[in-house]
């Protein structure tokens, strides 16, 4: 309780940090901000002339069947890579100012989050462009399936980032195993590749039943089965609760291991 | 907690893990465990004390008695390994300065980081950025980015904006070292005007001047316990003046073992054999041999001294007494200070005039005197004797003095010894006043004669 108080007292400085984050990002560049639009728009540009072109497939639009995926994933990429240095990158601060230590995996999380929702953007436009469209009775369940993913990557930069502060292996592992959880979820290809007597236990892996959720809401266009929530939902539960528990236990020495 | 105290710190303690072979990878870790050997170095052996609201303390201490790690519990930057902390109201610490800052953008974007840095929400953020930027002096550039700031401009930047946190406790490292001149006034100022608005401050300092002019109270660590505790003059006098005397103590050790090694050397060299003088390994024998060159200094030197002369007579020790008698390095201006010469004759000198010459460390020529200008005579030459120089009211202010001392002929025209640099002296001064020595002043206010009934 005290925490999540002292993070309320601070949640101007999480808000500047994803400020920051996203600022500092573009500060520099002529376009600045608007990359983080032209970006997610040029990976689609890519992957439709790789999957249009190069190699065909028969699935009708596959480029936005894999980009409605692809996007949300990126963010869980980001948590796991970008997450274990949250703290580790910020040396100086963590040795010579007090803060809730918390503030730098969340505020992580959060702006690799917006960066999402920026993408979300581009994702639209592009269903409306094309001619796709959206499915407005769909589309409520959208910021449903965003928050469960905000909160499970956010619990996945936290416990990365204060186990990385131990052991600096983290980082160079996550790479891989971020990797290998994308080909473990049905990101660049569909569920049903998988054999039917396996598909049980694939689906216990939380991405996959949020990458359908996505495809189901935004490439589909259907209400997605609401029992597919609940492995994301409590998956994103317990590890935060859990994440929130070690990282409590490890920042105490966090200044004399950094 | 106390009712009135702001913070309540109780019998921490805190040690820090040296590792021998530090790894932190995995490898490392599982591979290495045996190597994973290390020392656990107690930091804080106990310490307690309480702030109470509105009160400023210093913490004093030598480098890495703990003062620093005491200030870091109270930021909650690390956490002690046993006691408890307690603080009452919004932290502020000025230890780092301009944490956060991101170089491309702008004075103002950064004063909204920092700040935020420092638990300000926006609508607080927004009440004071004007005060921070005028008080930055930077208004002319608070729209640029911080990159193109020069690094003082960087500085006076995160010292406004710490400062203007309005913490209710304020933490400070080492500061004031902030800009120029005029900026560091201005921060004194400030912090001299947060104190009055009823700010508790702990500050952690090499300036003593400094805390005596804002603290009410020091704390003196020594080697992670509390030594002395009270009124910043009367703690700082005793941190002073133990520090001097062990800075002194190993300026004698090291030219003990300068000593050691010379006689050793000069053991070897006569054992080489050159001729069958027979050498006790002592330095003025062995000089003696080379005239004209520099003489080798002995042990009761100091280690820049010179000596000259032909040593017909020779000191063999010189000292100086406090006014408790002890063979100390360190006297109080007005007290008593006494300079002990001890010499040897073994040549057939009766007579010698001794005389006595002070340098300031900067070269500054304080005094000089001699047995003839003083007795109008000169001193009869025993086999071995000595002299006492008593000084009974040292004027000489604050600072690090040297001592020459000579004896020649009744004529001058012969040295026999002449020792320049010879020892080394320090004056603190408790009262106060200023410059190279201390003049006695009446002072007559309206036809009255003021006195002093401390």
């Amino acid at each position: 309780m005290k925490t999540i108080k002292e993070l309320y007292d601070y949640r101007e400085m999480i808000i500047s940090l994803v400020r920051r984050e996203l600022r500092g990002k573009y500060k520099g560049s002529i376009l600045g901000f608007l990359w983080a639009f032209i970006n997610p728009l040029l990976q689609l540009v890519v992957y439709t002339i790789v999957f249009t072109f190069i190699t065909r497939n028969n699935m009708e639009d596959f480029y936005l069947y894999l980009f409605v995926a692809l996007i949300p994933w990126i963010y869980i990429g980001f948590c796991m890579t970008g997450g274990a240095t949250s703290v580790t990158s910020q040396t100086e601060m963590v040795k010579k100012i007090y803060f809730p230590r918390l503030v730098l995996p969340i505020s992580y999380a959060t702006s690799q989050f917006v960066n999402m929702l920026l993408s979300f953007v581009v994702i639209f436009i592009v269903l409306i462009l094309s001619g796709k469209g959206i499915s407005l009775k769909a589309i409520i369940y959208l910021p449903l399936i965003m928050l469960i993913e905000y909160v499970f990557g956010m619990a996945i930069a936290i416990l990365f980032s204060c186990i990385n502060v131990y052991l600096r292996d983290l980082e160079q592992v996550s790479g891989v195993l971020s990797m290998a959880w994308q080909f473990l979820s049905p990101v660049l290809y569909s569920v049903e590749v998988i054999p039917e007597q396996y598909r049980n236990i694939y689906m216990l892996n939380p991405i996959a039943p949020m990458v359908v959720i996505y495809r189901e809401i935004l490439y589909y266009k259907r209400v997605p089965d609401i029992s597919m929530f609940w492995n994301p939902l409590f998956f994103a539960t317990v590890l935060f609760i859990v994440s929130c528990i070690t990282f409590s236990k490890l920042k105490k020495h966090f200044a004399e291991e950094l | 907690m106390e009712s009135g105290n702001a913070i309540e710190v109780r019998d921490i303690t805190k040690s820090f893990k040296i590792y021998m072979d530090k790894g932190s990878t995995f490898k490392e870790k599982v591979i290495f465990r045996n190597r994973r050997r290390y020392e656990e170095r107690p930091v804080l052996k106990g310490i307690s004390f309480d702030v109470k609201r509105g009160e400023a303390i210093g913490l004093i201490g030598h480098n890495g008695c703990g003062k620093s790690t005491t200030l870091k519990l109270l930021t909650r930057i690390m956490y002690p390994d046993s006691g408890s902390i307690e603080i009452k109201g919004r932290v502020s610490s000025l230890i780092e300065l301009g944490a956060g800052f991101h170089p491309d953008m702008s004075g103002r974007e950064n004063i909204y980081i920092n700040a935020s840095i420092f638990g300000l929400t926006k609508k607080e953020i927004d009440r004071r950025v004007n005060d921070i930027i005028t008080f930055s002096e930077l208004e002319d550039f608070i729209d640029n980015p911080v990159r193109t700031y020069s690094s003082g401009m960087y500085m006076r930047l995160a010292f406004s904006v710490a400062i203007n946190v309005d913490a209710e406790v304020l933490l400070i490292d080492e500061i004031l070292a902030v800009g120029d001149v005029n900026f560091q006034q201005k921060c004194f100022e400030k912090l001299k005007e947060i104190k009055r608005e009823g700010t508790t401050i702990v500050i952690v300092s090499h300036s003593l001047s400094q805390i005596e002019q804002i603290c009410e109270r020091s704390i003196w660590i020594d080697k992670g316990k509390i030594k002395e505790e009270g009124r910043p003059k009367e703690v700082h006098e005793k941190y002073l003046s133990t520090m001097e005397q062990e800075r002194m103590n190993r300026i004698e050790e090291e030219e003990k073992r300068k000593e050691e090694e010379w006689q050793k050397a000069g053991r070897e060299e006569n054992t080489a054999g050159k001729e069958n003088e027979k050498s006790q390994g002592e330095a003025v024998n062995r000089d003696r041999s080379k005239e004209g060159e520099l003489k080798k200094i002995p042990s009761f030197c100091n280690s820049n001294a010179i000596r000259r002369g032909n040593q017909k007579i020779e000191f063999t020790n010189i000292y100086i007494l406090n006014h408790q008698q002890e063979k100390k390095k360190l006297v109080r201006t007005g007290e008593e200070m006494k300079l002990m010469i001890e010499y040897r004759c073994a040549s057939q000198i009766t007579e010698g005039t001794f005389g006595i010459g002070i340098y300031k460390e900067d070269g500054l020529y304080c005094y000089g005197t001699n047995t003839d200008i003083e007795l109008k005579k000169a001193l009869p030459i025993e086999e071995q004797g000595f002299l006492e120089i008593t000084i009974p009211r040292l004027q000489l202010l604050a600072g690090k003095y040297n001592v020459n001392v000579a004896v020649h002929s009744k004529d001058a025209v012969e040295i026999y010894d002449y020792i320049w640099n010879v020892i080394e002296f320090q004056v603190f001064n408790t009262k106060g006043d200023d410059g190279l020595y201390r003049m006695d002043t009446v002072w007559v206010y309206n036809g009255k004669e003021i006195i002093d009934n401390r």
